[in-house]
């Protein structure tokens, strides 16, 4: 329980002009190194083998030993894998239906948070409470009526089932909005409304405005959760030309014009994963802040 | 004068309350299509024969007795048990270690919690992608490792011993974002409940048990929540990496009933199965809700709690 002291010596606790506590304190902190050297090691191994066997030949790939170093690096193996199957076309679906999502996410959300965090209506809590138990709710339930009902639209085959709900909210996201809305100080609102904003234009230009680092989480958590989504472009998208790159990845692996070509798959992979691995290294200090801060409220 | 003034007041928190509607209208509408109107109707139709084409026929409690009959239905919720059983625990555990061990001041210490969080940035199918290959028997990066060791490594999810294991092991690579939920948890420890145990004499270990643990217990009351909704529903795995073999090892229950509906098209069996998921999610989330004051301790408690601590220890 070495890390419990540490926790609190660093936290400010003052360091005693101990001899004994010092070589304690340095041993626990070469202990600590340790751990987390070899916790990073295998983290990191999964993806130093993936880039590596990416840019293998076919015929080095099964090579036992793995060398970790191919030799001769094959760049070629990604100009492949994207033309075996129509990537570009996928990652086009993908942010088609990424951007559309993120405009109906971040508009109806904070849209509709603001009333929730700042009006009064009856019954308004009812609805917040009935809101936020609906995150319980498995997604199985929802997905055989949410089929249907698609279908009875004729959107099966469109990106609409999967963009169309994000225009009337998520729980989640409201959730998230309604506590920072919660925190910005009345006055600014009050001063907005004695200088003749209705609510519509105090939500527009006081709301909004204060709130960005919220907005920007969301917009971060949204994107990559639209982006590895899975389950829902399997169930609404049937035709080819319309998969994303979640879905064509996955078809990639089984098919018989790639299958098992491992060195194309893994060169997939990593292009599949670039998008979301960028936008965090860019994002996240944002988005760090924003998990912290739903994992404190949740 | 008082009525007009009354009614004045009534306009103004009417006009109130229909802007409130207006702005929670985008809400009101998404919860009423997308998850009561189909909760409802989910409802309906898992009492009913409906394959999409023809219309639904009302066949009673017909697929709940099937479902129950069902011995595909016992094994895959029995699968899915182990592997929320085994790996949201385990889970729990690791990503608490990790989060302690991140929560040092130390130099780099910020590049380690981003590497630790990587893995968690990059879910469905990618992940599953690689790990299916790092559990590869032959030329795996597992077997591989093990290999160094002089271990001769099973072969993971070919062999339908280890396949739900390698799943529950593959599941612990992503805790990042729980460890991320339990770091924030530990920088809001209050110094001084260190400080005054400390005085008290206690050790570090009894630190971590009197302090951390109890300060500590609504983050891991809300993981423990989120990680039960979140591995009952576990779907991607199985249907990418294993299929749900071999021999069904992996045959997950939401894996059953996304086959249920969508290559048999039983909609009105699928519907059952929803709900009978649903009420054993709703059913576990509200044991683990009832047995939290015993263990869950929140912010109007922390004074007594404070003391209790320092009770202990004394």
């Amino acid at each position: 329980m070495t890390l419990s002291s540490n926790l609190s010596s660093n936290a400010g606790v003052a360091p005693r002009p101990k001899m004994g506590k010092r070589l304690s304190d340095r041993l626990t902190a070469a202990f600590s190194y340790a751990l987390l050297i070899a916790g990073a090691i295998v983290i990191l191994a999964p993806f130093a083998w993936m880039i590596s066997t990416s840019l293998k030949r076919k015929i080095d790939v099964y090579v036992f030993p793995p060398e970790w170093i191919p030799d001769p690096i094959q760049w070629g193996n990604y100009a492949e894998a994207l033309t075996t199957f129509p990537f570009p076309l996928y990652t086009l679906n993908s942010f088609t239906i990424v951007v559309f999502v993120l405009i109906g996410t971040l508009f109806s959300c904070s849209f509709s948070s603001y009333g929730f965090a700042r009006l009064r209506a009856p019954g308004k809590d009812l609805i917040f409470l009935v809101l936020l138990s609906t995150l319980m709710l498995p997604a199985a339930v929802t997905m055989v009526p949410l089929y249907l009902l698609f279908n009875r639209l004729g959107w099966i085959d469109t990106f609409l089932p999967l963009i169309v709900p994000s225009f009337f909210g998520s729980a989640f996201f409201i959730f998230l909005m309604r506590q920072f809305y919660m925190g910005v100080p009345k006055e600014l609102e009050d001063a907005a409304r004695i200088d003749g904003c209705n609510a519509y234009s105090t939500w527009l230009r006081i709301m909004v405005p204060m709130t960005k680092p919220v907005l920007a989480t969301a917009a971060v958590f949204s994107f990559m959760w639209t982006w590895n989504d899975f389950m829902g472009p399997l169930i609404y998208l049937t035709d080819e030309s319309k998969r994303t790159i979640a879905l064509g990845l996955s078809y990639f692996q089984g098919s018989a014009r790639s299958s098992p070509e491992l060195h194309l798959l893994m060169a997939a992979t990593i292009y599949s994963i670039i998008p979301c691995v960028l936008l965090f290294f860019v994002s996240q200090k944002v988005f760090v802040k924003g998990i912290v801060f739903t994992g404190v409220k949740g | 004068m008082m009525t007009s003034t009354r009614s004045k007041k009534l306009t103004r928190s009417r006009k109130e309350a229909i802007d409130c509607y207006v702005f929670m209208s985008p809400a009101i509408i998404g919860l009423l299509v997308f998850t009561l109107g189909p909760i409802l109707f989910s409802a309906y139709i898992s009492f009913t024969d409906y394959d999409i084409l023809s219309t639904p026929v009302w066949v009673g409690l017909q697929n709940y007795v099937e479902l129950f009959q069902d011995k595909f239905f016992w094994h895959s919720m029995k699968i899915t048990f182990i592997y929320a059983g085994v790996s949201v625990p385990l889970g729990l555990v690791v990503a608490l270690l990790l989060a302690m061990l991140l929560n040092q001041t130390l130099k780099g210490i910020y590049l380690f919690r981003v590497i630790y969080y990587l893995p968690a940035v990059i879910s469905g199918v990618a992940v599953a992608l690689l790990w299916k290959w790092v559990f590869n028997p032959e030329f795996g990066l597992l077997n591989w490792f093990l290999g160094l060791f002089g271990i001769q490594g099973p072969a993971w999810i070919f062999s339908e011993q280890w396949a739900l294991p390698s799943l529950i092991l593959m599941s612990l690579w992503s805790v990042g974002g729980s460890m991320l939920i339990y770091l924030a948890g530990l920088q809001g420890i209050p110094t001084e409940l260190y400080e005054a145990a400390e005085i008290d004499g206690a050790n570090r270990f009894r630190k971590f048990l009197s302090v951390t643990i109890p300060m500590l217990s609504p983050v891991i009351f809300f993981n423990l929540v989120m990680g039960i909704i979140g591995s009952i529903q576990v779907f991607t795995e199985g249907y990418v990496m294993t299929a749900g073999g071999p021999n069904n090892s992996t045959l997950f229950a939401v894996l059953y009933l996304y086959r249920q509906a969508f290559n048999y098209f039983s909609m009105g069996y699928a519907s059952a199965f929803a709900w009978v998921l649903f009420l054993v999610i709703l059913l576990l989330t509200l044991l683990v809700f009832r047995s939290s004051p015993m263990w869950v301790f929140y912010e109007e408690q922390k004074g007594g709690k404070k003391s209790k601590a320092r009770g202990k220890t004394a």
